[in-house]
């Protein structure tokens, strides 16, 4: 909070010098520290970019560790009120404060991450399609797991994280037909000892991959402990820091490209109300080196899938693949529909474990 | 579901790893209300005493050194918020709230070159004989040294403050520190001790976060465990080996729930969540309908020697 006063301060500081240098202001809100080198710290790579782009035709302004729910409202008002022309809420949790607050200041243009409420015109929302990097370390987790249990720490019940375990499962799956998921739901995006609990908890039972949707390395530095035996992943950044092993690749979050246009939009007056939904043809995720502790011809697959999916030859969701209760989903080569992507709550054919309400 | 995958022995093994961080900050903060002051500042020396004690460890190779530097930085904070509180009279609550933010926002300016490092960790110990005992062995006997400490710390508050004449000035320092004044103590430099020794605590439950449990440096990596380690002192009614009970139910729980998760169980995780909260409510309101209620009778009182 003591960080806060003084963000706001530079905040209501920076608006001021705004108004004469006509300069675009771009704003984002965080819900970790930008230091917990995952998915914050990927956000603020993008923040960086803007400024780096633009030099001083743009400005930038952030706010770390912002709870979701009322505080994000305040926080949000207050940017609004500071002079930002755009205004990047990066966690799902923001939905509707970002909502709320669109509607009062329908002159500021706001950019939602992961959601999917469009209430007011000057609301867009975006997303990376992380389920395609979901698909490719799930190949790796299925080749290379030997006690066939694979985890997967999972933040929230929402349709994003469903759709990583499920991909993930799936091409597991594929390479190891005998390949078991293990979920674990821990209820937050950061906070680094529940997420070593929770890598510990799955190692102690057996799991020897794991795979982590919340944004610090906490579970890599857990995997570690094991001197080689259990390996994991990047999430949202390449947290090469634990490589060659247990980090054996990663799922990198590039908002770089993405930022870049909005901001850029905004100062042409270009921006217009939309729904993005990249992924790796656009560059908006990739996957990170895949080391050495990978065996050659599974790292060969990997890059074969990962080239397929850039192309555009192959979705992750690609028939016949049935529901977790046994009903049919999607037919022999058929492709998923974003649609249902996006309101995903439910677990495919193999997963056992249920989907907690 | 198949309980059969939950190892009883590496589940106690870890719950005592993942309890100790928070079992010695509750421990010092036990002795610092003892004396009679309420410091909410818990979190900032812990998260404090976390980046000291990673970046001591890192530079010297020598977690031991971290621990021993994470204790003194954070007890040299702690002595900032005595001062305010002991000789300035400023409102505990708000000098402790401040402190927090002070600690958070200082262990973040320091440790930004600290990310994404790892960190030197202790290795277990093993004692002949004890430590190959079958199932109690791996259970009990093969922690890392500080384990140790943290229960020896708790024996060791319990026979001070019981037994020893210092122990009862200092819990009468914390009952009536006019009475204790007018004896002749000095209720100011009992205290300031007090809070000294609670903020050493804190930055070992601190560095042993960053040390050996994550291990590794990340912001805001004590995640509410000072506010934690605050509850149990409550919940324990102020009484040491409670203290114990209290820190291994709450990092039991945690524990517990991820592995009924990891094996499969799904009913009930929340409620499992939330048991150590609505634990300490229920004992709140047991202790107060007996009307014997543990706290201090002048915990987060100002003192002043001409009142």
């Amino acid at each position: 909070m003591f960080k806060k006063i003084l963000v706001a301060g530079a905040l209501t500081a920076a608006a001021l010098g705004t108004q004469a240098a006509a300069a675009t202001k771009a704003c984002f809100v965080y819900v970790g520290p930008i230091g917990d080198g995952g998915w914050t710290y990927q956000h603020h790579q993008g923040a960086l970019a803007v400024k780096e782009t633009y030099g001083d035709d743009v400005e930038i302004a952030w706010q770390e560790t912002v709870p979701e729910g009322a505080d994000a409202e305040r926080v949000l008002t207050q940017m609004a009120l500071s002079g930002c022309n755009i205004i990047f809420t990066t966690s799902f949790g923001y939905m509707d404060p970002t909502n709320n607050v669109a509607a009062k200041f329908p002159d500021v243009k706001f950019e939602h991450a992961t959601g999917y409420k469009r209430l007011h015109p000057n609301v867009s929302t975006y997303d990376a399609r992380f389920y395609e990097g979901r698909a490719v370390v799930g190949h790796i987790a299925g080749s290379m797991t030997k006690t066939n249990k694979i985890g997967y720490i999972a933040s929230f019940p929402i349709p994003e994280v469903i759709q990583g375990i499920n991909s993930y499962y799936l091409h597991a799956k594929k390479a190891n037909p005998d390949v078991e998921v293990v979920v674990t739901w821990v209820y937050t995006w950061f906070d680094p000892a529940k997420e070593a609990d929770a890598a510990r908890a799955m190692i102690d039972q057996g799991v020897d991959v794991i795979t982590a949707h919340t944004d610090s390395t906490a579970p890599l530095a857990e995997a570690a402990k094991e001197g080689g035996s259990v390996i994991g992943f990047g999430q949202a950044s390449d947290m090469a820091a634990f490589g060659p092993s247990p980090r054996v690749a990663s799922i990198i979050d590039n908002w770089n490209p993405y930022y870049i246009k909005r901001v850029g939009a905004v100062m042409d007056g270009t921006w217009e109300q939309q729904a993005s939904w990249a992924g790796m043809p656009e560059g908006e995720v990739v996957i990170g080196e895949i080391t050495d502790a990978v065996p050659a011809e599974v790292k060969a697959e990997a890059e074969a899938m990962i080239a397929a999916i850039t192309a555009g030859e192959y979705h992750p969701f690609t028939g016949p693949i049935n529901k977790a209760d046994g009903s049919p989903w999607l037919a022999e080569g058929e492709i998923a529909a974003d649609g249902d992507l996006l309101s995903m709550g439910f677990y495919v054919e193999g997963i056992t474990a249920e989907i907690p309400k | 579901m198949d309980l059969s995958s939950i190892n009883p022995v590496l589940l106690v093994a870890s719950l005592m790893v993942s309890a100790t961080p928070i079992l010695f900050a509750a421990i010092g903060e036990l002795v610092v209300e003892k004396a009679g002051v309420l410091n909410l500042g818990v979190e900032g020396m812990m998260i404090t005493g976390a980046i000291v004690g990673f970046a001591v460890a890192v530079t010297t190779s020598s977690p031991l050194l971290g621990f021993a530097a994470a204790a003194l930085a954070s007890a040299v904070l702690s002595l900032s918020f005595g001062v305010l509180t002991q000789y300035l009279l400023s409102n505990q609550v708000a000098t402790g709230l401040g402190l927090t933010l002070v600690g958070l926002g200082l262990s973040s300016l320091i440790g930004r070159p600290y990310e994404g490092i790892k960190s030197p960790t202790l290795p277990d110990i093993h004692i002949p004989v004890i430590s190959d005992l079958p199932v109690v062995g791996p259970m009990l006997f093969q922690h890392d040294i500080m384990v140790y400490v943290s229960i020896a710390l708790v024996a060791g508050v319990w026979g001070f403050l019981k037994y020893s004449r210092l122990g009862l000035i200092l819990r009468a320092v914390g009952e009536s520190h006019d009475a204790a004044h007018a004896l002749g103590y000095k209720v100011v430099r009992v205290r300031m001790a007090a809070i000294f020794f609670g903020g050493a605590c804190a930055g070992l439950g601190g560095a042993y976060l960053s040390l050996v449990r994550v291990p590794q440096w990340t912001e805001g990596m004590t995640a509410g465990a000072g506010w934690i380690a605050l509850a149990i002192v409550v919940f324990a009614s102020w009484r040491p080996w409670r203290v114990l009970i209290g820190a291994y139910l709450f990092g039991g729980i945690t524990v517990l729930q991820l592995n009924l998760q990891a094996a499969g169980l799904q009913f009930g995780v929340e409620y499992l969540s939330m048991s150590p909260y609505v634990i300490t409510i229920l004992v709140l309101v047991v202790i107060s309908a007996r009307g014997a209620h543990g706290a201090p009778a002048s915990l987060g009182r100002p003192f002043h020697a001409s009142s």
